[in-house]
């Protein structure tokens, strides 16, 4: 199976974020917002696992896909060096996206950090004809994709840690503020675990259902290791479910944040 | 390719059609990388590690990255032998390659039960894992000594009506005394290395990396002790060798055949490269083309020293 792609756009978005377009028909085609594409780094420094990257954002008719990408070490440091003309070894489309039911004419996205990324796909996917969205980031200078996220939907919120742009606090602070306004019949969340925390509970809470994001240290990036999981209910008891395969995106009352 | 090159390989009576095998808990039971090659191309596959009961296995994080080398904790977990022989030996099944079944137990009875069960069962071997170190009960408690292998080999061999082949821990002082312990015994065949215990600590945190504190390492960083390995024990006893460890490529697995593997089996080097095992067939066979090698067994011991 072919996983060579060639990247056609390479572009920094702010001093340790990146955006990759990658020319492929199969993956463009295949890929559903949420679900993930798993990177070789090459083999620079002896890099040796793919790294799990989630899909920002699909462009059907041209047959690419954008990936944004956080410098975290060493591997994502390596892809941070890939210019337009390059080749990138990919696997994916992977495991399973987000629920897109069109009985939800509301929804919310929540995103923190490096989840904001797949929530653009998802926005610009959904039948719902009203789509907010929550983002958080740390300062300022960390904004990125504003124009677009604006674009795809109907309100966008910002919050930043230190209050230096928009709102300052806990994006999940803005999505309590906006249900007590108006119901949602969705809700998605997408970043670190202390806020997909709360936000299933202020889901439960306000009784709406709603899907997670969740993150995991991955090995083989297609559910055959059992390396990358996460707990999960099931009908008496519960289990360790990978992330890779069954997730990222499952429905929030599913699992378990110990 | 030449028709008259000859891959094939015996394994104590089992026959494989060419040295390469997907090692136990990198390939599960072969769903996931069926979409990406046709599994009737490899020799074997050493399906996950099984138990008598389903188990959970051990607390995320269950993977830490190493200068070229993985550390796991995933802890043998798996869906119980009955689930195996249910769902996955059918789809197995379906593709013209050995299945070796991977089985392990907290108890000796617990190792009777599942070498009983799987003889009864449609797999081509059982590997017995003596090794996993992952997992607080049995395995590496029986396969770091020789009396411990010995004990539990003896036992459960008058219930295995198909090869067995004992997989071994690198974890150990002297691992030809537990490869002797293991032929002594009665076992057809052994396998090694299983991972070689290690941790790695975040020092932000001042945290363990992997939620189970220590792991087992794996890929091309454990290579040279594997070899090492393979080439003391195949020195040792007289059973088949089945190497394993960091192989990545053919080369790899030609120096494995050479310090005197019968086989070779490949497990991390699948999460980077889903061809691993097929392209390492390939370049065996264009290695023996390049330099006029008939049959793969020529190769097998063949080191010059
Ligand atoms: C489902 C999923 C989707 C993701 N989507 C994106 C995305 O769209 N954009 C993006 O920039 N990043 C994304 N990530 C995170 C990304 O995979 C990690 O940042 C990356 O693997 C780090 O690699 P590194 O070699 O640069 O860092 P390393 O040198 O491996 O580690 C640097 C730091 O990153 C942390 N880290 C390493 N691996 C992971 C991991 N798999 N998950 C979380 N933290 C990790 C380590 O704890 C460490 O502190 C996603 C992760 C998952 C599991
Ligand atoms: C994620 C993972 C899970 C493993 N699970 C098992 C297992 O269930 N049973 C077993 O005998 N060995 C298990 N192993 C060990 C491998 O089969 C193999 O012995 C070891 O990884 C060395 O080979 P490699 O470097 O090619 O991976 C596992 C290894 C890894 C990386
Ligand atoms: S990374 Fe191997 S199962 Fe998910």
């Amino acid at each position: 199976m072919n996983t060579k792609y060639k990247i056609v756009k390479a572009e920094h978005l702010n001093s340790d974020t990146f955006m990759l377009t990658v020319e492929s028909e199969i993956i463009s085609k295949r890929a559903r917002s949420g679900q993930i594409v798993n990177i070789k780094c090459g083999d620079e420094g002896g890099v040796l696992l793919r790294r799990p990257i989630s899909i920002c954002s699909v462009d059907r008719d041209k047959g690419t896909f954008d990936i944004v990408i956080q410098i975290r070490g060493k591997g994502t440091k390596i892809l941070s060096k890939y210019k337009a003309g390059d080749e990138i070894d990919i696997m994916g489309p992977l495991g399973q996206g987000f629920s897109l039911y069109p009985k939800h004419k509301k929804i919310i996205a929540v995103g923190g950090g490096i989840g904001i990324f797949p929530l653009l796909q998802l926005l610009k996917d959904h039948p719902a004809e009203n789509k907010k969205v929550i983002l958080g980031f740390r300062n300022k200078s960390c904004v990125i994709l504003e124009e677009e996220f604006k674009q795809a939907c109907n309100k966008l919120f910002i919050s930043t840690d230190d209050g230096s742009y928009c709102d300052k606090g806990l994006v999940t602070d803005i999505l309590r503020k906006e249900l007590d306004k108006e119901p949602a019949d969705m809700l998605f969340f997408c970043g670190p675990l202390a806020m997909m925390k709360v936000g299933v509970e202020i889901a439960k809470e306000y009784n709406i259902p709603c899907e997670v994001s969740m993150e995991q240290r991955m090995g083989c990036g297609i559910g055959a290791c059992l390396v990358c999981v996460c707990k999960t209910k099931n009908t008496d008891d519960w289990e360790y479910t990978q992330v890779c395969k069954k997730g990222p995106v499952f429905s929030g009352d599913k699992i378990i944040f110990d | 390719m030449s028709n008259n090159i000859d891959l094939k390989v015996n394994i104590a009576g089992l026959e494989l059609k060419n040295p390469v095998i997907a090692a136990s808990g990198c390939f599960g039971f072969g769903r996931e990388y069926s979409r990406y090659f046709d599994l009737s191309r490899l020799g074997g596959i050493a399906v996950k590690g099984l138990t008598p009961l389903p188990r959970k296995g051990n607390p995320p994080p269950r993977i830490a990255e190493t200068p070229s080398g993985i550390l796991n904790s995933v802890g043998l977990q798996n869906p119980g032998v009955h689930a195996f022989i249910e769902k996955e030996i059918p789809f197995l099944r379906g593709f013209n390659s050995a299945i070796i079944a991977n089985a392990s137990g907290n108890t000796i009875e617990e190792y009777e039960s599942m070498v009983e069960i799987l003889s009864n069962a449609d797999v081509d071997a059982i590997e017995l894992n003596l090794s996993c170190p992952n997992v607080k009960e049995g395995c590496l408690s029986f396969g770091s000594s020789a009396g411990g292998v010995y004990d539990v080999v003896s036992r459960v061999r008058k219930y295995a009506n198909k090869p067995l082949i004992v997989k071994l821990t690198p974890n150990v002082t002297d691992i030809t005394e537990i490869a002797k312990a293991a032929e002594d015994a009665g076992a057809d065949s052994v396998s090694l290395i299983n991972t070689i215990r290690g941790m790695a600590i975040d020092v932000k945190s001042r945290r363990p990396v992997l939620g189970n504190i220590t792991g087992g390492l794996s890929g091309p960083a454990v290579k040279p002790v594997a070899l090492r390995m393979v080439y003391e024990v195949s020195k040792a006893v007289k059973i088949p060798v089945i190497g394993m460890g960091g192989i990545s490529n053919c080369t790899d697995a030609i120096e494995f055949l050479l310090a005197g593997a019968s086989a070779v089996m490949i497990g991390t080097a699948g999460f980077e490269n889903p061809m691993a095992w097929v392209e390492t067939i390939d370049g065996i066979e264009a290695y023996m083309t390049a330099n006029s090698i008939d049959s793969v067994t020529e190769l097998i011991g063949g080191l010059i020293v």
